[in-house]
């Protein structure tokens, strides 16, 4: 009984071995599982995953319309700080006054793209990008305004 | 057709010829020792960069691939700066011992190419006792190891040499008789005529199952001896630092990684030239036509092939398995590796008596 023990002990020991060195085995004989990015040199063709987060961006349509509403959501939610929502009260042609953005202020330098803006936003006005470039010279240039000169706010959004 | 034997008779020819007796020995011994000097370098070079190349390779990376095609003087690079840094030592250490330990190390890797057969009648010292001399000469290393973790005056030194001399202590017994079964099957201590004996066959494939046992705990067993993972206990980076070379710093440093990288050439080389045959090429039986076509490929080509296919072995494991604890390693040896191996060699008794084998 006891030998048997052993004898299994040692069987299964070996045969899980020889699964682990399957799977690198297989990995040594096959070159196109390498995922090693030679990031320099690939710059056009990089991949990236989906979720990597490098900045807070704001998207916007072909007639140049966004969807934030102005509401400072993402503002509250910032825990350093880094989003700013500088608000205006637009008129519209029936004389009524609705709030919209005027500007809203992204500091990168600050960011730890913790993601809680994005998810604090209730019209889905912003998204990470998956850029990673940030590098300049003058650091009042990692001061952004995220919504384009001229931009408005898209119909029936509210 | 290419031989090695030819060019080292011819030398020792001319060098009788144009000398006494006397100087064309020194001469001749002048010659080894630049020889086995420039295989180590060379050794040292090829096995780091080889490792690497395996290791990302297997971890799905592409390895060093900038200095030179492919990554080629990547080592070469690295040796430089190297040997460029400074060699620190110590102020509380043992000056003596810090600065010996790294080239007893080395000499060990030295005294063990000795019996080693690299190609047909291509030996430096056919002894009688070969396989005796290895594996009492391989056990010197741990003195070398233990040398560097005292005189360092370093806890993690001294750690890690300890752990080392136990690991390399226990597991000498199963190599020991991973290498004494094929000696039963042979009959002789000698490299060469072991080699011999497998003109028409290897012993892996000659002596059953029970060969293939002791190969197998032979692998093991060096691998655990040559302080490799999944066996790196002396080294320990997580734990201990770097084991008993934490305090050494430019070209002592590398030595001992050279070491590391000869004794893993030196444990194959051994290996394949008791279980594949050293230099002996892949013969079958009576088959005359595919044994003779087997005997067109050089003698060196052969031993060269199956020591780095075993080294290939090795690195494979390094990057495969995990580490193990420290009494887990004790387990394996003295619970799992002992009682088989004293089990395989009764059993290869058995078989050599009532000759079995082929």
């Amino acid at each position: 009984m006891f030998l048997k023990e052993y004898l299994s002990d040692v069987v299964n020991g070996v045969s899980s071995l020889l699964k682990g060195m399957r799977k690198t085995g297989y990995y040594f004989t096959h070159p196109k599982e390498i995922i090693t990015e030679q990031y320099p040199d690939n710059r056009a063709t990089l991949l990236l995953s989906e979720r990597f987060k490098g900045e807070v961006v704001m998207p916007h349509d072909a007639n140049n319309e966004h969807t934030c509403t102005g509401c400072t959501a993402c503002e509250l939610a910032c825990p350093n700080g880094t989003i700013k929502v500088v608000t205006k009260f637009e008129v519209s042609p029936e004389g009524k006054k609705k709030k919209a953005i005027d500007a809203l202020v992204y500091r990168l330098e600050l960011c730890t793209m913790c993601n809680l803006c994005i998810v604090a936003c209730p019209s889905d006005a912003i998204k990470m990008a998956p850029n990673f470039e940030h590098s300049v010279f003058d650091r009042t240039k990692l001061t952004k305004v995220l919504n384009q000169p001229g931009s408005k706010i898209r119909e029936g959004i509210e | 057709m290419f031989s090695l034997e030819g060019i080292t008779t011819n030398v020792q020819d001319w060098l009788f010829m144009k000398f006494n007796p006397t100087i064309a020995l020194a001469m001749e011994c002048v010659i080894v020792i630049l020889l086995s000097i420039s295989l180590f370098a060379i050794l040292g070079l090829v096995l780091v960069l080889m490792e690497r190349k395996v290791a990302a390779h297997i971890q799905i990376r592409l390895g060093p691939n900038r200095v030179g095609p492919g990554g080629m003087f990547q080592t070469v690079a690295d040796t430089l700066k190297l040997i460029m840094k400074e060699g620190l030592v110590p102020e509380l250490a043992d000056k003596f011992l810090f600065n010996l330990a790294p080239f007893v190390v080395m000499m060990v890797g030295m005294l063990l190419l000795a019996p080693i057969a690299f190609a047909k009648n291509f030996q430096i010292w056919d002894i009688n006792i070969g396989v005796l001399y290895i594996s009492a000469v391989s056990s010197l290393s741990v003195i070398g190891i233990l040398m560097a973790g005292w005189a360092s005056n370093n806890k993690y030194s001294l750690l890690g040499a300890m752990r080392s001399g136990a690991q390399i202590v226990s597991y000498e017994l199963s190599a020991g008789f991973a290498v004494l079964t094929i000696v039963v099957l042979t009959g002789s201590l000698q490299l060469s005529e072991i080699v011999k004996a497998q003109e028409n066959g290897w012993w892996i494939f000659k002596g059953h199952i029970p060969a293939l046992i002791a190969f197998v705990l032979y692998i093991i067993a060096v691998t655990a001896e040559t302080n490799r993972a999944p066996f790196d206990l002396a080294e320990a980076e997580s734990e201990l630092t770097a084991g008993f070379h934490t305090e050494y710093s430019g070209m002592r440093f590398a030595l001992f990684f050279l070491a590391e990288y000869i004794n893993i050439f030196i444990v194959c080389a051994i290996g394949a030239t008791l279980f594949f045959g050293g230099w002996m090429p892949l013969h079958i039986g009576n088959w005359e036509a595919f044994n003779h076509i087997m005997d067109y490929i050089p003698s060196s080509v052969w031993f060269m092939g199956k020591t780095f296919a075993l080294i290939f072995l090795i690195m494979w494991f390094r990057w495969t398995f995990p580490r193990l604890r420290v009494d887990q390693l004790l387990n394996l040896e003295w619970k799992y590796l002992l009682p088989i191996s004293l089990f395989n060699l009764l059993l290869v008794a058995v078989i050599a008596i009532l000759g079995w084998h082929f």
